[in-house]
């Protein structure tokens, strides 16, 4: 479904993406990890269309179709999700009006009509059941005044209702207490179908106890520099970046 | 070329007029006004506080002024009504600035309260009038004096000691004409001791291609123990310019909301000169701009903490886009002794174009040292990190930036304490910003086959 192929991009003026290549079928799991600063969030916001991040080689296809090309919002309809690191706030858009906005939108690019007031009640109830989330977040603001690991439960529940083809969840786990971590991971599970596939970027191995990858992939100065299984993961919770980090500069050095 | 001598002549030719269709009490403060125009220079356009106003430019059209109070056809007023769902008020009506009552003008009003024509008023009670007319709006100020030389009639609001009226009273002030023409409005607001009452007051401007010129004056005095809510909304159009001062004076726990709404307009400057007289008041100071094409509003705000506890929390918001210039002055004014006051002031804004220009002044004067007080001003552009992630929500661009700028008014709006009004406002907010044409559009007249709702 996604086909990445040698990425490049920058933000302001600086490269962070140095030549990316991932492929992801549905069905599938992968994890993409990696030390600070090494480009992982870059290629969440690059993929999700965020326009501070400019493209300057490569190529990404989704369902065959130039992803790139399109804009975040038809990225959204054509089934890619981003659960972001840092969940933003929105004073003053009730987060009714913010779901209601966007199953409108998908619906009117597939060319139907807006969902009826009882269906939309209806679709909320059942996906904020996925995670857990307070009923009384509803009636909020966006994100306004949510604890880190309401944010986090939010994120999941807004990819329950959008059900997208990908996620990308970037750093789901950061700020979340065990028992958060789990409602997240398992709503995350939940919502797995063999259609879908998931990107999960971490920099623990503690979030992948619950959502199992078949991929690993580490990031490092902007390239993925090394693909694996389960047990890459659990190796780098043993022995940390450092090996790998000295093995791909040496290879630069030389 | 003084843009002010074209009044004075005016008046000094047809002051029998002027006086003859009016009443002694307003008659009695003409010649000072006169005086005073006579001794004025209009603040140059560019100078403090008139960065964005050019008086002179809105003054020196030669605008018809209805002196000779010639009737217009106010037939319709009798069956005018607001379709504004859930907002049930006592209608009063300044068709330019001619007194107009509705079938609803006193329906549902208690005992003890006085609601109609200023002149009326000025006429059955000489002397309340008299004791409070012109008492607190500086004629020094050019808005007040041309107002006081020229007002004819106006609206008056007397509620007497202890009356609460719980229905609000609505004042649509509406300019229809053929030719140019100034309406000379005055707004005259007496709230006695532990009275209470609520006010709407809506600008709405029928020609869209005349130019018109809107000059009001309000004096409120608000007793002590009392409470008012003020609305002021405007809904005019491009070719219609407004000069608005309001005078505010609080007794003692007296508790006053006012809300200036400019929703539509073509060039205003709406002024507030509000003073505790006494100890506890509080005061809420609401305003909110939504401005594009080349639109121009100019706010300017004075609040005076003579006494001690008093309480004023101001917050005034713009959106400004396209070529429209906005200005916000505000200041806050604590003399010394008014210890435990509490004054926050904040003006906000979105500029959403770069050739729209927000000019502001927050400003504080503190004497006291055993206050909170605090100002602030941030003029910006909508956040794209929001924008961003409700477009990854599928949102389009076009919408998230709308939510987001009815997001900001939403405070403003949630200040709102009358039924009805919040409701509608947040309606013709959405409607606005998603630049419907179309305003309030809730005034109907009757007419042979008029339906509720229907243009006629």
């Amino acid at each position: 479904m996604l086909k990445v192929e040698n990425l490049h991009a920058r933000i302001n003026g600086k490269e962070i993406l140095k030549g990316i290549n991932l492929e992801v079928r549905p069905g599938e799991v992968h994890a993409i990890m990696g030390p600070n600063g090494s480009g992982k969030s870059t290629l969440s916001m690059v993929l999700a269309g965020n326009p501070t991040y400019e493209v300057t080689e490569g190529s990404v296809s989704f369902y065959d179709k130039d992803l790139l090309a399109m804009s975040p919002e038809i990225r959204s309809h054509e089934g890619l999700f981003l659960g972001f690191q840092y969940p933003v706030e929105i004073p003053g858009v009730s987060m009714v009006n913010f779901m209601r906005a966007a199953v409108n939108a998908k619906r009117e690019y597939f060319g139907e009509g807006p969902m009826s007031a009882t269906d939309f009640l209806k679709l909320m109830r059942e996906k904020r059941a996925v995670v857990e989330l307070d009923t009384k977040l509803a009636s909020r603001s966006v994100n306004e005044g949510f604890s880190g690991g309401e944010k986090k439960r939010n994120e999941i529940f807004q990819m329950a209702v959008l059900e997208p083809r990908l996620s990308i969840l970037d750093e789901t786990d950061s700020g979340l207490d065990i028992d958060a971590l789990r409602v997240v991971a398992e709503g995350v599970n939940k919502l797995k179908t063999e259609n879908n596939a998931t990107i999960v970027i971490t920099h623990y191995q503690r979030l992948l106890d619950y959502i199992k990858p078949q991929f690993i992939h580490i990031l490092y100065k902007g390239r993925i520099v090394m693909t694996g299984g389960p047990e890459l993961a659990l190796e780098l919770e043993e022995r940390g970046y450092d090996w790998i980090k000295q093995q791909v500069d040496a290879q630069e050095n030389n | 070329m003084n843009a002010l001598k074209q009044y004075i002549d005016l008046y000094k030719r047809h002051n029998d007029l002027v006086d003859g269709n009016s009443a002694g009490v307003l008659n009695a403060l003409r010649p000072g006004a006169l005086e005073a125009l006579e001794n004025m220079r209009l603040p140059a356009y560019g100078s403090e506080n008139y960065e964005t106003t050019d008086l002179e430019a809105i003054l020196s059209p030669d605008y018809g002024v209805n002196i000779a109070r010639v009737d217009i056809d106010v037939n319709p007023a009798a069956t005018f009504h607001c379709g504004v769902p859930n907002l049930s008020t006592a209608l009063f009506l300044n068709v330019n600035d001619i007194y107009a009552e509705t079938e609803r003008s006193h329906e549902g009003l208690p005992e003890g309260v006085y609601a109609g024509s200023l002149r009326r008023f000025a006429t059955e009670y000489p002397e309340v009038a008299a004791k409070y007319y012109g008492a607190c709006a500086d004629i020094e100020n050019p808005i007040v004096a041309l107002d006081t030389l020229l007002a004819q009639d106006g609206v008056a609001v007397w509620v007497k000691k202890g009356v609460k009226v719980e229905k609000p009273l609505q004042i649509v002030n509406i300019l229809q004409n053929g030719v140019p023409l100034m309406a000379v409005r005055r707004l005259l607001v007496i709230v006695e001791e532990g009275a209470e009452v609520t006010i709407l007051g809506c600008d709405h401007t029928q020609n869209p291609d005349v130019e018109f010129l809107a000059l009001q004056t309000v004096e409120m005095f608000v007793d002590k123990g009392s409470r008012l809510d003020y609305y002021d909304l405007e809904e005019s159009t491009e070719k219609t310019s407004r000069l608005s001062s309001l005078y505010l004076r609080q007794g003692a726990d007296s508790n006053v909301l006012i809300d200036g709404m400019t929703l539509y307009n073509g060039r205003t400057r709406n002024e507030y000169y509000c003073r505790f007289e006494g100890e506890r008041g509080s005061l809420r100071l609401l305003g909110m701009g939504i401005e594009d094409r080349s639109r121009r509003l100019d706010t300017y705000t004075k609040v005076d903490h003579l006494h001690k506890e008093c309480h004023t929390d101001e917050l005034f918001k713009f959106v400004l886009d396209d070529e429209a210039v906005g200005a916000f002055a505000g200041l806050v004014h604590v003399v010394k002794g008014a210890d435990k006051t509490e004054a926050y002031q904040s003006n906000r804004n979105i500029v959403g174009s770069d050739k729209a220009r927000m000019f502001s002044k927050p400003q504080l004067e503190i004497y006291d040292d055993d206050v909170k007080c605090s100002h602030g001003a941030a003029t910006g552009q909508l956040d794209e990190t929001q924008v961003f992630y409700m477009r990854t929500r599928g949102i389009p661009e076009d919408t998230a930036k709308l939510l987001l700028k009815q997001a900001f008014m939403a405070d403003v709006i949630d200040g709102v304490r009358m039924k009805g009004l919040k409701e509608r406002l947040q309606l013709l907010v959405e409607r606005r910003f998603a630049g419907h044409p179309l305003n309030c559009s809730s005034c109907h007249s009757a007419c042979p086959q008029g339906e509720e709702g229907e243009e006629c």
